[in-house]
């Protein structure tokens, strides 16, 4: 029991006692983004690595959660007034849509509901139709470039390009204090742990053998009585919420939401860390997310075009020859020492 | 039991099933034979959904079984293999027959872990004599095991009516007569239907038998009244000389 336990309890404590500690500020908030792009990956582990739906628009429940907080942020900061930028796109009067929004509750509740029925009506439309595999994949991507467009239109509504930004405070803290950004980190890290060690249960309760059932032979499970399009909507509505949440949590830590955070470009960029990381196992997923975000900072402050070739050129040679990512490498590893102790 | 009148499937114009009457009553064990592109296959998809007929009706237990979902014909109690297995490789051959077992485990239920193993699953790997295997990942069963392995995933499910498309297709001799054996006593408790190609099998295992041909039903009636008929030995004749059902060579 303990023995099982002991590789989380060590990554709970450098990342919430060591990290805060050792790292300054700005190093300090560059993780607590990597770790909201680490709950997304969560979502991509659960949904891809073990239900075989290869979601390509995750961008999109991000940016509901994201710019659900936003709203709630422009709102407190406006104080009865309108946002910065519909003073400056010559909105004279508070949108409809706005209005809940000033309501903490409703704001945070909507940043996981509205991906959650998105994700549920999505899926009832798509599984039950059996549309899958590169199908699937596709029409999320759509899903994805069509939410941009949306978004880049409604300027009045969304900031338009631009999207929003300049926020001052997040439940009357001071979002420029570091021991604020401190209190966000800790947030973001501990909503990942508690997350991760949900998700981990799923997978090993008979759902999640039920979820690998349909992924390797949806028909068969079919006829062993279950609806695998259900199976696939529950567990595509968890991954949303999932991203949904960690665009809320986003917001605040890194100060910005725009159409550019949220679209094809860095849907594809999650899917990627994760197949880097390993989408067979979760710790895989989170682990890629990290590691992709750092390795992204590094390289793109030194070259930036490159970065995405790079990228690219990573996911290749990770599908071709290590197919279970950083994971399987360092499970072959470990299996190779075992064997190699026991002789 | 379940009761098939006039069904007809079409496949862009060429039909595959004619109008066939099918009637298998409670607790019987039924063999269906018949040359390939028989409709065989095609018969059993109609019944459990996976196909829906242009005409006829399907009923079991009284309940209509056309329009229905697979998965909810799996609920009314009938099961089915396929031609080629399919077992779920990754999870371990306890695993495979608890989801099985569980399928009228509302999704939420589903999220606990499994603790130990049901009685469903136990008798299961007893009746298929999988228990040392139990632990195994699927993936490493042979092929003959994979076979037992899916009908021990139907029993786990506790049907009435089990449909078996060539179990022993593949098979060596070993593993048919184990497999021969496990429906006999299967059939005590179950309506069954199998379809198989092989007549030795037939003659040691089967008591009544359906032949079908060109997607009708040509004859019924006992593996000897069977093997003797001259339409029977016609429509075999040729096809699979060497198992060309009466003398035995
Ligand atoms: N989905 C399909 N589309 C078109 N034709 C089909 C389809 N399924 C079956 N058929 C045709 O219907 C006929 C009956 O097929 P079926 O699979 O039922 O035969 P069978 O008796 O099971 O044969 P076998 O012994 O080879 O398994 C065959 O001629 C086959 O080619
Ligand atoms: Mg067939």
């Amino acid at each position: 029991m303990i023995k099982r336990h002991l590789p989380f309890a060590t990554v709970a404590v450098i990342a919430l006692v060591a990290a805060p500690l050792l790292l300054e500020p700005f190093r300090l908030g560059l993780l607590a983004k990597y770790l909201c792009y680490a709950i997304v990956a969560l979502g991509i582990g659960l949904a891809w690595g073990k239900g075989g739906m290869l979601t390509l628009g995750q961008g999109v429940f991000f940016g509901l959660g994201g710019y659900s907080m936003a709203m709630y942020l422009k709102l407190t900061e406006a104080e009865g007034g309108l946002p910065d930028f519909m003073v400056w796109s010559g909105v004279e009067e508070l949108p409809a849509l706005w209005v809940p929004f000033a309501n903490p509750v409703f704001a945070l509740s909507m940043a996981v509901l509205g991906p959650v029925v998105l994700a549920v009506v999505l899926g009832t439309l798509v599984f039950r139709q059996r549309v899958r595999g590169a199908y699937f994949a596709i029409l999320t991507q759509a899903l994805a470039a069509a939410m941009v467009i949306l978004l880049v239109g409604q300027q009045g509504l969304t900031g338009g390009t631009n999207g929003m930004t300049n926020f001052f405070e997040l439940f009357g803290q001071d979002l420029a204090e570091d021991s604020t950004q401190r209190g966000l980190y800790l947030v973001v890290a501990g909503v990942l742990g508690v997350l991760y060690l949900a998700t981990r249960q799923l997978v090993n309760s008979r759902y999640g053998r039920l979820l690998v059932a349909v992924r390797d032979g949806e028909d068969r499970v079919r006829f062993l009585g279950y609806d695998p399009a259900l199976v696939k909507t529950v567990t595509f509505a968890a991954s949303a919420g999932m991203a949904g949440l960690a665009g809320a949590l986003f917001v605040p830590v890194v100060g910005i939401i725009s159409p550019a955070l949220l679209g094809v470009v860095p849907s594809l960029e999650l899917v990627v860390a994760v197949a880097v990381g390993g989408r067979h196992v979760l710790a895989g997923a989170v682990l890629g997310a990290v590691v992709m975000g750092y390795a992204k900072t590094a390289f793109s402050e030194q070259f930036a075009d490159g970065w995405l070739y790079l990228q690219g050129a990573l996911f290749i040679v990770v599908m071709t020859l290590a197919s279970k990512g950083i994971a399987g490498v360092a499970q072959t590893v470990a299996g190779r020492l075992r064997s190699a102790r026991a002789t | 039991m379940l009761e098939l009148r006039d069904v007809q499937v079409a496949f862009d114009g060429f039909r595959a099933l004619d109008g066939v009457n099918l009637t298998v009553p409670e607790g019987e064990l039924r063999f269906l034979i018949g040359p390939n592109g028989a409709g065989k296959t095609t018969l059993i998809d109609v019944v459990t959904g996976l196909t829906r007929p242009a005409a006829g009706s399907v009923r079991f237990a009284g309940q209509d079984l056309v329009g229905r979902k697979e998965h909810q014909i799996v609920r009314l109690g009938v099961g089915r293999t396929f031609q080629t297995s399919v077992v779920f490789e990754e999870l371990t051959v306890v695993e495979n027959l608890d989801l099985a077992a569980s399928f009228r485990e509302p999704l939420w239920a589903l999220t606990r872990r499994r603790k130990g193993v049901s009685e469903a699953v136990a008798e299961s790997l007893a009746r298929t004599g999988l228990e040392a295997l139990a632990e195994r990942p699927a993936g490493v069963l042979s092929h003959g095991q994979r076979q037992w392995l899916e009908i021990g995933m139907l029993l786990a499910q506790r049907p009435r009516l089990l449909l078996l498309d060539e179990p022993v297709a593949g098979m060596s001799k070993d593993e048919r007569e184990r497999t021969g054996e496990l429906l006999t006593a299967i059939a005590a408790d179950h309506t069954v239907v199998v379809v198989e190609h092989d007549m030795d099998f037939l003659r040691r295992h089967a008591s009544t038998v359906t032949v079908l041909h060109e997607g009708r039903v040509l004859v019924e009636g006992s593996v000897d009244e069977v093997s003797v008929d001259p339409r029977v030995q016609e429509v075999y004749l040729g096809r699979r000389a060497d198992d060309t059902v009466g003398e035995r060579s």
